[in-house]
């Protein structure tokens, strides 16, 4: 780790003003995946503005129709959630399967997809519930958010505030674990709200998160697994490749991932 | 059993200081004046090096001094060493290229070590090297083992231009080759036993201290044998003869072989120290652990086992290609030579058997000794062919195995061992009770029912242990002999303090040990402390490896012992006024014959000291003694392990579903300790069966080089093992133990391998059994069941 000014505002005014003002600044959340960059010495920046001083940036309610999650909520906080466990039970036990105890304790939603990193297991769910991502400038749907392989729509000095979710969709979301990293190898969150049905898979694109058109369309005519069957897996080229998981492997697990997360959203 | 005597489940009296944060690991050392040590290490595999440009980062802030292989050669540091002789098939030695501490001229793998720099901070020193230039001139890297010495092929050291470190043999060819042209059947296989990376808990690390008033070293260092490192660093490395050289291995934090070996960091530690004057510390971090640990295991092998016509073994042939990487670590040669090809008789009677073993260079880190060293790859070939013959000839794998097992001892194998007692029916039978093999076949169609493929492996394992006979490791090349010490002090109020050459690192020896002591002199375990692990405390010893702490570290202390009573019993005798020859001792008590008069060990021990009662001429004052044992014979701990697998066709997912291991140790002294022994051991076997592995790029690249690519086993992939045990009392040492530290790693990889393999119902499945691996592997499962 090379030397840095340390920063922590105590509202989101101040954290809004230092973004402005400091020069190669960084924000810190949980502190998951920055702090090891900044150890490793892959990330050096000058100055690293802390959010956990924040009390806005926490806690999860319900507003009408709406889930809202604080940026600076962690994985635990939304897992154990009451709110969430009864209104959207899926996004409560996708969080609770991120990582390790230590890692979720830390670990941010507003981190998670402010990172979007392509093993990540929020930029699925989100883009499959069709949630909304508020910053301090604006408002950003998931699908216009995650715009490839750890890049976001995030302009400089832009500071994730919530984000929101509709509530009411059925929703499940299953995971192939990376047997070394529990990143996901293959993440496939499945929503049904009214005769919508959106398939968003992590873990597998290149490209970071995806919509699987396909699938969609199979089940929107039938939320059943069985709907899947002589569907077609997305195309290995264009999804990763590495020591754990070849492509055709990814591609394979898209099918049974989706099939299970189907049965669990429809309860059966 | 009660009390804390052998066989008792004493709670391990280390563990306190342990989860209570107050041990006393190398890196809670903190010296006067200490610097901090960052090494510099190669990124590429196989380099020439044009030049090492240090002037710009000499002058950094905080910098100390640095130092490179020029200083190294300047001060005449002498190189590591590879402590055992291995002779190729026509007698000649083995190629030992040259491995200095820091890189002379060359680099050889990803993390050799090209200079250190020492600074005030580690953060100082970490920036002074980024400003070090080194210019390299990059060479073809070598990493594939099956290619390593074909022709044409990159020469890594000189001294080897193929490649070849060694080309090894042993057994009886020509009976061998008899023996296969009268075979009714041939099984035929093809393994690879991947390669492991050891993640111990604790890094390495090293605290290198001088004193000029004294002119001495002080060495605190992560070593599974404290004693073993000042050899080496004083007779091969020449840092300081032995009287000027103290090294202390304080609580070390998990080996399984690892921490055995002298490593270039803790020599640059102790050398540096007198060069810059301060203390220097080096702390490994976890990517240098992954880089820079021995390796271990990395075997590529072909194995042919002879049967005659009523299903009775003939003859085995194996030929083993095994990756030693880019330098010959401590004990490398030995593994894959007399650690292993003299297991390849496992528990069954074969009359004939020939091994050879290729040895070769690979650009890759240096591998070496790991938990089983040599046993578990030996167990893999015999264990995985055994599997496969039995299901070839159409019969059960456990029958196939009774009706060859050895049934009387002792046995002479026809590859150097002389098994001295064993009951493997007895671990067999009792095993599949316990597993309840008889209702397998209902839980296989449970779980066909369910979509999930079943199976059940068998893994009858012997192992070695107890090294070893020093006359006969001698003659087979080692360099040091394999006794044990141990010195028993009694202090005058009657409590004791046993100095042992043994090293616990987790094994829980502070426990053991003062067991058998307080037991045998019966007094209250409190009252015994176990010291190990500083060379200017303990005796000469050879430390804690190939599970030999209890057959032969305590064999020592009982041999002191046994002393320490003769000599009580004369003290006694005098205190008594009865003849030294009518005194008895038991419980505790010192008595004479056919009275009641008695007197108590605390009394002997305060008479011994403070001499009252005889004179000097008559007995010298003081009750304390000290013993070498050298053992007779090897230990063969051996057992029964069944592992049942269910397989995920979809995903390829392998959930370890049942375990069972019925284990003979020998004398058990702590029921608790072995089975957490075991249980660690299976963990470290499954790790390799279903997850671990190093993986190289064709470049020479680690490319497992954290935690997120290199998969450990977590509690979540392990079931709930059985464990129980048979035994047989080991007949050549005296407290008739056979060891147990590595059994649950020997035995576990071809167990699981056998249970997959039944389950997939072919055996085109390579260790690790990754989702991904055994996917596929179902696949060709299903194609061929709907031919
Ligand atoms: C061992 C381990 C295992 C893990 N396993 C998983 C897993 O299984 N699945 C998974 O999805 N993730 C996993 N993670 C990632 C982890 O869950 C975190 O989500 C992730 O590290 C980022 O969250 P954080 O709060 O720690 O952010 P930080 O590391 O603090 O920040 C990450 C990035 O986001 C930026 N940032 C943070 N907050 C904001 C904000 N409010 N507005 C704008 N930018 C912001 C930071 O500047 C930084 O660039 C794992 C991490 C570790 C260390």
């Amino acid at each position: 780790m090379y030397a840095f000014d340390f920063h922590r505002p105590s509202t989101l005014r101040q954290a809004n003003s230092l973004v402005g003002k400091v020069a190669d600044n960084k924000l810190l959340a949980g502190g998951q995946t920055l702090l090891p960059t900044m150890k490793q010495r892959l990330a050096s920046p000058a100055a690293v503005i802390d959010l956990s001083g924040v009390p806005e940036l926490v806690g999860i309610e319900q507003k009408g129709r709406n889930l809202v999650i604080g940026a600076m909520t962690t994985h635990a906080e939304v897992a154990n959630s009451a709110l969430l466990k009864g209104a959207l039970p899926g996004l409560a036990a996708l969080a609770g399967g991120i990582g390790d105890p230590h890692v979720r304790n830390r670990g941010t939603i507003g981190g998670s997809i402010a990172n979007n990193d392509p093993a990540a297991d929020y930029p699925g769910g989100l883009l499959a519930l069709g949630a909304t991502v508020v910053t301090n400038q604006r408002k950003i749907s998931a699908a216009d958010f995650f715009t490839g392989m750890f890049s976001t729509a995030l302009d400089e000095g832009e500071i994730i505030t919530k984000v929101v979710v509709p509530a009411g969709a059925k929703f499940a979301y299953a995971k192939f674990r990376n047997p070394a990293s529990r990143y996901a190898m293959v993440g496939v969150a499945v929503a049904k709200k009214g005769a919508k049905v959106v398939v968003a898979v992590t873990g597998a694109g290149s490209d970071g998160v995806f919509r699987w058109a396909d699938a969609e369309a199979a089940l929107t005519k039938r939320f059943n697994a069985k709907a899947l069957d002589g569907v077609k897996t997305p195309a290995a080229k264009g999804l990763n490749s590495d020591i754990h998981a070849s492509a055709e492997y990814r591609s394979h697990l898209i099918g049974v991932m989706t099939k299970r997360a189907v049965t669990t959203a429809s309860g059966k | 059993m009660a009390g804390t005597g052998i066989g008792a489940r004493v709670e391990r009296k280390e563990d306190f200081r342990f989860i209570t944060g107050k041990g006393n690991y190398t890196d809670d050392i903190n010296r006067e004046g200490q610097t901090h040590a960052y090494f510099l290490r190669s990124p590429h595999a196989h380099a020439v090096i044009k030049s090492v440009d240090t002037k710009k980062a000499s002058g950094m802030p905080g910098v100390v001094g640095i130092l490179t292989g020029a200083d190294i050669e300047k001060d005449k540091v002498g190189g590591l060493i590879c402590g055992w002789m291995i002779n190729n098939k026509d007698g000649s030695p083995m190629r030992a290229g040259a491995h200095p501490a820091l890189a002379q001229g060359k680099v050889r793998y990803v993390g050799d070590h090209v200079a250190v720099v020492i600074a005030e901070t580690l953060a100082e020193a970490k920036d002074a090297a980024e400003a070090i230039k080194v210019t390299y001139a990059p060479l073809p890297a070598v990493v594939d083992l099956a290619s390593a010495t074909k022709k044409g092929i990159t020469t890594i050291h000189d001294v080897a231009p193929d490649n070849q470190v060694y080309d090894w043999h042993l057994g009886d060819k020509a009976a061998t080759d008899a023996a296969f042209k009268k075979a009714k059947h041939v099984t035929k296989i093809d393994l690879v036993n991947n390669r492991l990376i050891p993640n111990a808990m604790e890094p390495r690390a090293a605290v290198g201290d001088y004193n000029s008033g004294e002119d001495a070293f002080t060495l605190y260092t992560t070593s599974q044998n404290p004693h073993v490192a000042r050899l080496v660093l004083s007779a091969f490395i020449g840092i300081a003869p032995e009287h000027k050289l103290r090294v202390i291995a304080p609580d070390v934090g998990g080996g399984f072989g690892s921490k055995i070996f002298i490593y270039a960091e803790e020599t640059v530690c102790v050398w540096a120290a007198k060069k810059v004057g301060r203390p220097v510390k080096w702390v490994a971090d976890r990517t240098e652990a992954f880089l820079s640990d021995a390796h271990g295991r990395d075997h590529l092998t072909h194995a042919e086992m002879a049967m005659d016509e009523n299903g009775k073994i003939t003859a085995m042939r194996v030929k083993t290609r095994a990756n030693l990487g880019a330098y010959l670590s401590t004990f490398s040669s030995s593994v894959p030579t007399y650690l292993y090809a003299p297991l390849l008789s496992g528990q069954y009677n074969i009359p004939a058997i020939y091994a050879e073993v290729e040895a070769v260079y690979t650009n890759t880190a240096p591998v070496d000794a790991y938990r089983g060293a040599g046993r578990p790859e030996a167990t893999f070939v015999v264990e995985r062919i055994v599997e496969v013959a039995a299901r070839e000839l159409g019969l059960d794998p456990a029958t196939f195995r009774r009706k060859n097992f050895i049934k009387s001892f002792p046995h002479q194998t026809p590859v150097i061992m002389c098994y001295d007692v064993g009951d493997y029916d007895a671990s067999l039978k009792k095993a599949m009770e316990v597993h309840d093999v008889k209702g397998f076949a209902k839980r296989k169609r449970d779980s066909a029912k369910a979509g999930k493929l079943r199976g059940l492996g068998y893994s009858a394992y012997i192992e070695a242990c107890g090294i070893a006979p020093s006359a006969a490791v001698g003659s087979l090349g080692a360099g040091v002999g394999l006794w044990e010490s141990a010195e028993v002090r009694v202090n005058p109020v009657g409590t004791v303090e046993v100095l042992t050459g043994s090293h616990s690192h987790g094994q829980g020896h502070e426990t053991t040990f003062a067991q058998l002591v307080a037991g045998r002199l019966g007094i209250p375990i409190e009252n015994v402390s176990i010291v190990h692990g500083d060379t200017d405390k303990v005796q000469m010893g050879m430390g804690t490896y190939g599970s030999r702490s209890g057959a032969v570290g305590m064999s020592a202390i009982v041999k002191a012992l046994d002393k320490v009573e003769a000599k009580a019993k004369k003290v006694a005798s005098f205190v008594l006024e009865a003849s030294e020859k009518d005194i008895d001792f038991k419980d505790g008590k010192f008595s004479v014959k056919g009275t009641d008069k008695s007197v108590d060990f605390a009394s002997v021990a305060l008479q011994a000291y403070v001499a009252h009662k005889f004179t000097g001429a008559e007995l010298e004052p003081g009750l304390k003694e000290g013993a070498f044992y050298d053992p007779t014979n090897f230990t063969f701990p051996s057992g029964v392990h069944i592992a049942e697998v269910e397989i995920d066709p979809d995903t390829g997912v392998t959930t370890v579903a049942k375990w069972t291991a019925v284990d003979d140790f020998g004398v058990i002294i702590n029921p608790m300790i072995v089975e957490g022994q075991v249980h660690g051991g299976i963990a470290q076997g499954i790790g390799q069966a279903l997850l671990e592995g190093a993986v190289y790029n064709d470049n020479g690249q680690l490319l497992t080089a954290s935690y997120m690519d290199y998969a450990m086993p977590r509690a979540d992939d392990l079931p709930s093992f059985r464990v129980d045990h048979t035994t047989t009392p080991c007949p050549s040492n005296p407290l008739g133990i056979k060891g147990c530290g590595e059994a649950g790693a020997i035995a576990s990889p071809a167990a699981m391998i056998n249970a997959i393999t039944d389950a997939l119902g072919h055996e085109n499945i390579a260790m690790p059994a990754t989702p991904q691996a055994v996917w596929k592997a179902a696949q060709a499962s299903f194609a061929k069941a709907a031919e």
